[in-house]
């Protein structure tokens, strides 16, 4: 493989317009990253799985990263494409894009057209980040339930008191069903009967 | 997406049959909790007649945010989280996550330990592929006798894995820059009495399978994976290989000491269940060449980098892949460290089993529904990796 810093330039060179940085890993990894501006990446992603000086036909790993404000830098989704090639068995070339933290702006380019492989993981990001991929052909939650609202593994998370039915609620839990008058399951309701006599 | 069975999906049986009889589709929810779906896995199929004409895999009943766990603790402290992702495979787990934070702290690990390492992983895949192969014949319909003898097989091995690091499946014996206590004199000479014995058990098992006719009637020319989906869809591990691609983190990355072993990749050239099932016979036998050559070679040291801190460990910001090949494929850490550096920033895991899934569909289509089973066992998944 050749250095990043020629990497970036013969991408600049083949998608015209395109702003590319490099990010740098932990000094010792030695993986840096290359950086392209969300309008651009399908173009370069493509121009990395196409060129035959590096044929990346294998994109092994799909992530979301997500980066809270800090001071007056703005916070962002970072996701993370790490592609290999298997006809020339070399890699990987780190590829990153960026997002805006709010949901209705949180949009990136879909890869899975150029590969399968982004298909699951990228419906992960979308399920635990709330990245949506435009162009995925079948954009779903895959790890929490559909009825689920909110995206986990965001860094502002903060999870429901009870976002599950608790079997026997209790406490507060049973206080608050009682309150809002939502369905409860008959154990509750005898715990209930015997608190109201109490 | 599967349509609802409230739409109107009448289709007719064959040209000029039309208006004698009616027929249509039928769709049928195998799993969560079905003996063949290895776990709390669900496939949504659409089946007319027999034959699968539309599948889709859903996952996430045994989610537990294993990647906001870790990322809530110090780098040390997931370790022993990493052995309940592919609980058949703690010590390739716990090597892949140790290799990915060596990576980014840049430890270099002492010869001894990387030769333990070798040791117990291809140990590890000789006894997952063992009893893959007895967990298929099960979905064949073999019930127990081939799994029994795989898990006889295990047991032993299981025992060594117990002897020296204290649990039979929850390991947690990789650290960071070696492992967590040394295999002794006498653990080694169990673990070559193992690998002298096990082509024997090997032999046996072929003996019945390899040639068996309801095996190959069953297997052979079912779900077929062709090479070019496989690479694009991201397929590692012996299912890509099964399919002809010649890829093998072993081989390609040289992580740890492989890169001094002879050892062969097998490669498959149709790419369906008897490939799969082929593929892994004789990745034990390579296994247990590597191994004859780790326990040759061993070399006398210390079992862990001397200069690696427990406590206090810190990793300077930035980010970094680290992968191995696990039994199942390209099990991969995606590891980023902030300016603490106390524990992982972001900690995400690249499962095998989760990602072999994505040709599920391409697999089974046109495929009678008693095939998907089959299918599915050869993809070789484990529940607690998919959902994580």
């Amino acid at each position: 493989m050749e250095a990043i810093e020629k990497i970036k330039e013969v991408a600049a060179q083949a998608v015209a317009g395109a702003q590319i940085e490099i990010v740098n890993s932990t000094p010792a990894a030695q993986q840096p990253a290359i950086l392209v501006d969300r309008e651009h990446v399908y173009a370069v992603a493509k121009f990395f799985k196409e060129d035959p000086r590096f044929q990346m036909d294998f994109c092994s790993c799909v992530t979301g990263v997500d980066y809270l404000a800090k001071g007056d830098k703005p916070g962002f989704i970072e996701v993370v494409y790490h592609l290999y090639s298997v006809a020339q068995k070399q890699g990987p070339i780190v590829l990153k894009v960026r997002a805006p933290r709010e949901l209705d702006e949180c949009h990136v380019p879909s890869l899975t057209p150029l590969w399968r492989g982004c298909e699951f993981q990228e419906r992960e990001a979308y399920d635990l980040y709330g990245v949506k991929f435009d162009g995925h052909p079948d954009l779903r939650r895959i790890l929490m339930w559909d009825e689920f609202t909110d995206h986990p593994m965001r860094k502002d998370y903060e999870p429901p008191a009870d976002y599950e039915w608790e079997p026997t609620p209790h406490d507060d839990t049973l206080q608050r069903a009682v309150q809002e008058g939502g369905i409860m399951p008959p154990t509750a309701r005898e715990e209930l009967e015997k608190a109201k006599k109490k | 997406m599967i349509q609802p069975l409230t739409e109107d999906k009448r289709v007719t049986l064959t040209p000029g049959s039309e208006g004698l009889i009616e027929t249509q589709t039928l769709e049928v929810s195998i799993g969560p909790q079905h003996p063949s779906t290895h776990g709390v896995f669900r496939m949504d199929c659409v089946l007319d007649g027999e034959t699968v004409v539309a599948l889709k895999p859903v996952m996430g009943y045994l989610h537990r945010n294993h990647e906001q766990l870790a990322e809530r603790m110090a780098w040390l402290g997931s370790m022993p989280y990493t052995d309940r992702l592919d609980y058949f495979n703690s010590m390739t787990n716990n090597w892949a996550y140790a290799l990915a934070v060596e990576k980014l702290a840049g430890i270099k690990v002492p010869e001894h330990a990387e030769y333990v390492r070798v040791i117990m992983s291809e140990l590890t895949r000789i006894l997952n592929h063992s009893c893959v192969i007895g967990f298929m014949l099960q979905d064949l319909g073999a019930w127990g006798t081939p799994l029994l003898y795989a898990f006889r097989e295990r047991e032993k091995i299981l025992d060594l894995f117990e002897a020296v690091s204290g649990s039979r499946m929850m390991c947690n014996y990789m650290r960071f820059g070696g492992v967590r206590v040394d295999m002794t004199e006498k653990d080694l000479a169990v673990a070559r009495e193992i690998v002298a014995r096990f082509p024997r058990f090997l032999d046996e098992f072929e003996k019945l399978l390899t040639t068996n006719e309801v095996l190959l009637a069953r297997t052979q020319r079912i779900g077929i994976l062709p090479k070019e989906l496989a690479v694009n869809a991201s397929i590692s591990g012996p299912m890509a290989r099964a399919s002809g691609v010649e890829y093998d983190i072993r081989k390609i990355d040289n992580y740890g000491v492989y890169g001094r072993f002879d050892f062969r990749v097998p490669i498959g050239d149709v790419g369906d269940v008897y490939d799969r099932y082929y593929i892994r016979v004789l990745e034990m036998r390579e296994s247990i060449r590597i191994l004859q050559q780790a326990l040759r070679d061993i070399p006398s040291g210390p079992h862990v980098a001397p200069e690696v801190k427990l406590r206090n460990f810190k990793i300077p910001p930035g980010d970094g892949y680290g992968r191995v090949e696990a039994p199942k494929g390209e099990l991969g850490f995606y590891l980023v460290s902030d300016e603490g550096g106390k524990q992982p920033y972001r900690y995400h895991v690249r499962p095998p089993s989760f990602i072999n899934l994505t040709t599920l569909e391409d697999m089974c289509l046109g495929h009678k529904v008693a095939d998907v089973v089959i299918i599915l066992g050869s993809i070789d998944i484990v529940l607690g990796e998919v959902d994580r």
